[in-house]
């Protein structure tokens, strides 16, 4: 028990932080960055699972979200029918021409001799496939995106209940991680950040781009929820009863019944979205609380032993037979798939998919300083770190806000440089986890919960 | 005549735009290359660093124009340069005295500096937007044409006009310059061979009695200067904005692992080709061949090869072709 003490405390703190949000703010605001840093903490646990049990940087994250998040549009939403009539069978023979190429230049590369001739012919076959491709898909797209463009002009997806999407998004991204991964994964590890990097930007750029298939940057909203809409539930007799039982203390106090009824209209109103997100809450808890128990059930077993031996000597390791590039793969598959969960649990959330909102900034290197903050290599850590980080970008804004209004109470509220201060607010957000992310470097380099590693 | 037009065409659209475009990556492209090859570490702040010197010569430009002082057809932009310059020599020390020193120090690994660089890339960012906003920001005066497609036309008599900014102009000669001027330091000053020489191997610099502490100090200076001319040459040609240059990034190093990092003529290579692969590969062709084809072969389709939204797209898969083939680039890299 003593080992965990200060797991224990690091976790108090953080909920008695959000807590006093609830308490100070509101109970929504409080529940949202509840929501998200359990999202968060999905997101550094695939990360965590490639730069700490592995070593593996991996600076595609973004491009995995978006992948989950494509995941959760293509499960939930309704096929547009007319969009498949005219254009479903051009583009399920474009997926077969795929096939064909992938297959060919397999054929090629296994068997022929390395040589120019090898190389002339791969890539003719690449060049021929994408001319038949454009040939065929260009009527295709263009007629799909002809129907009803304001609102779908798109192929749609399977109609099925959206949570499936989580399970879909992970078949994604580990999908997408394996092509990186035969690809990439033999690079020095800052050739394969940027390699990474720049793959993430390519995948986004297909999602912004490629209509027919989620809309691009047209967006997808009112996507289907797991959870019932406040809109319904504050019709619900039970729902009723319960927030009046809730708040009994403050009721009994107003005397008019007519009073009283406003009152309890208004607290079913706020009771509503509370309850909307805590059910989220629940849903994002128990896939934490099953990755959680999955990852440290890893690392603890023949398997992460293998795998940090690998991390910490790659040499070492091969020579006592363990298939270093195979390992490397898998694993890089397992965290991506992680994340992938994770983009699928954020637009379900958010019931949008707004393609042009992945940024590098947000989705990649703020979900690394998680990772650093919190401790890489320890599960532990990657979810605090996850939970410490948003609750810190959240709330930098109103703390920043404080701060300035602390240190520049002498100036005049019309002074200018105070006025430029407060309307740059937003950015201090940046300030904040840049400092946090090099004073943990410099002075905490194993995070804020070190690697723990003991030999039963 | 027909042929002439075409050639005019991909003149005016695909050849001065891309000798631009790729000047300015080359300049940021060496900048990163020296950086891997010196203090042996991928600079994720890259971007943002051009940005933050960009953003002092806006500043420094400013205070020009309100003082009155201008360069006439040239942009004022120019004479903030050097005072930019000092700044952010003074700014990228500092940086490197407070937080890359001490994991030097220790020889940590490559990629904790380029963790330690991410954090920088943060700062900076936060700094260039409190001080300055996030907001597009032209600050280009003087001249803006050296040749407008109109008098083009009249002075031709061609269908096709040529547009040249003074921007490009400035920029590719600016580039010509300041390139020279470093390739002639580091082959030929004592001081630009004990650079390479470190770069090369450490070890047997240093038994030759090369101190690091100017190498590196001298590196981040080359460095100040390569990312404030960088950043206000695209600045003056473009706009800036602190989002657009966190993403140039992306295409600079792509650039820069092209031509083989570590290797700054390579990385200059690698700029051109990495602009001149994006432009080529998505202009419309269509009135191209409208000149060269004769009139029943004319195209119905724009004849693009790829939509111009996959622009960085190019690059980026540029980049993963090299490293596939030729993991050390076009150029063998690691050779400074």
């Amino acid at each position: 028990m003593k080992q965990y003490a200060n797991v224990i405390t690091a976790y108090i703190i953080m909920i008695f932080l959000i807590i006093m949000v609830g308490i100070f703010q509101s109970w929504a605001i409080a529940l949202a960055i509840l929501n998200f840093c359990l999202i968060s903490a999905v997101m550094t646990m695939g990360a965590n699972i490639q730069w700490g049990y592995a070593g593996l940087i991996n600076f595609g994250i973004m491009g995995y979200t978006a992948l989950g998040g494509l995941a959760a549009v293509l499960i939930s939403v309704p096929p547009v029918r007319e969009a498949w009539q005219v254009g479903g069978l051009s583009m399920l023979l474009c997926l077969v021409i795929i096939v064909l190429i992938v297959f060919s230049v397999r054929y090629v590369l296994k068997n022929f001799q390395k040589s120019k001739r090898k190389n002339i012919y791969i890539a003719s076959i690449i060049i021929a496939g994408l001319i038949i491709l454009r040939i065929v898909s260009g009527p295709a797209i263009h007629s799909i995106e002809a129907i009803e463009p304001a609102k779908t002009g798109f192929l749609g997806g399977l109609g099925l209940p959206i949570i499936f999407s989580w399970i879909a998004g992970a078949f994604f991204a580990g999908g997408l991680a394996y092509i990186i991964g035969k690809i990439a994964l033999g690079l020095r590890a800052d050739y394969l950040a940027i390699a990474t990097l720049l793959i993430s930007e390519i995948v986004i750029s297909v999602i912004k781009h490629e209509d027919w298939l989620a809309r691009g940057v047209k967006n997808v909203i009112g996507l289907k929820r797991p959870v019932p809409y406040e809109v319904n539930l504050q019709s619900e007799q039970w729902f009723i009863d319960l927030v009046a039982k809730w708040n009994s203390g403050k009721l009994n106090l107003i005397s008019g019944a007519e009073e009283k009824q406003a009152a309890l209209s208004q607290f079913v109103i706020e009771g509503s979205s509370v309850f909307v997100k805590l059910c989220y809450s629940g849903l994002f808890i128990i896939v934490v609380a099953i990755l959680l128990i999955v990852t440290q059930k890893a690392l603890y077993s023949p398997w992460g032993r293998m795998m940090r031996a690998i991390r910490d000597n790659e040499e070492a390791a091969n020579a006592m037979g363990k298939n270093v590039v195979k390992q490397h793969l898998l694993i890089f598959i397992l965290g991506s798939a992680i994340v992938g969960i994770a983009g699928a649990m954020m637009v379900t959330h958010d019931g949008l998919f707004t393609p042009g909102s992945y940024r590098p900034m947000r989705y990649t290197f703020l979900i690394w300083v998680m990772v650093i903050i919190g401790g890489s290599g320890n599960n532990f850590g990657a979810v605090l770190g996850g939970f410490a980080v948003w609750f810190l970008w959240i709330e930098a804004a109103p703390i920043a806000l404080f701060l300035i209004n602390l240190f520049t109470s002498g100036l005049a509220d019309t002074n200018a440089f105070k006025l430029h201060l407060i309307e740059s607010v937003p950015y201090f957000r940046f300030l904040m986890m840049g400092i946090g992310l090099l004073l943990i470097m410099r002075y905490r380099p194993k995070g804020i919960l070190p690697e723990k590693i003991n030999i039963k | 005549m027909d042929f002439v037009n075409a050639i005019i065409l991909l003149l005016n659209y695909i050849f001065v735009p891309a000798l631009a475009y790729g000047s300015q990556l080359a300049l940021g492209a060496i900048f990163v290359t020296l950086i891997y090859g010196i203090l042996r570490f991928a600079n994720f702040a890259t971007g943002d660093m051009m940005s933050f010197g960009t953003m002092v010569a806006i500043l420094f430009t400013w205070y020009f124009q309100s003082l009155g002082i201008n360069l006439g057809v040239l942009p004022t932009a120019l004479l903030a340069i050097p005072f930019a310059i000092l700044f952010m020599i003074f700014y990228m020390l500092t940086i490197d005295k407070f937080v890359f020193s001490y994991y030097r120090m220790k020889k940590s690994p490559p990629v904790m500096l380029a963790m330690v660089s991410i954090g920088v890339m943060f700062v900076t960012q936060a700094v260039v937007r409190i001080i300055i906003g996030p907001f597009d920001r032209r600050f280009f005066d003087g001249e803006r044409f050296i040749l407008k497609a109109n008098e083009f036309k009249e002075m031709t008599g061609l269908n096709e006009g040529l547009t040249i900014k003074s921007t490009q102009v400035l920029t590719i000669i600016i580039t010509i310059i300041v390139v020279s001027i470093l390739f002639w330091f580091l082959n030929q000053t004592k001081t630009g061979k004990s650079m390479r020489a470190y770069s090369d191997n450490e070890d047997l610099a240093l038994l030759s009695g090369i101190d690091p502490k100017r190498v590196v100090m001298i590196t981040w200076m080359i460095a100040g200067i390569l990312a404030t001319i960088g950043g206000v040459l695209y600045g003056l040609d473009k706009s800036f904005k602190p989002f657009t240059y966190f993403n140039n990034m992306l295409p600079i190093f792509a650039a820069a692992i092209v031509g083989g990092i570590g290797n700054p003529f390579g990385a200059f290579l690698g700029g051109y080709v990495i602009a001149f692969s994006e432009i080529f590969l998505t202009y419309a062709y269509k009135k191209f061949f409208m000149y060269i084809l004769p009139e029943s072969m004319e195209p119905d389709s724009l004849i693009q090869l790829l939509s111009t939204d996959y622009k960085f797209a190019v690059s980026f898969s540029i980049l993963v072709i090299v490293l596939l083939f030729r993991p050390s680039g076009i150029f063998k890299g690691k050779v400074l």
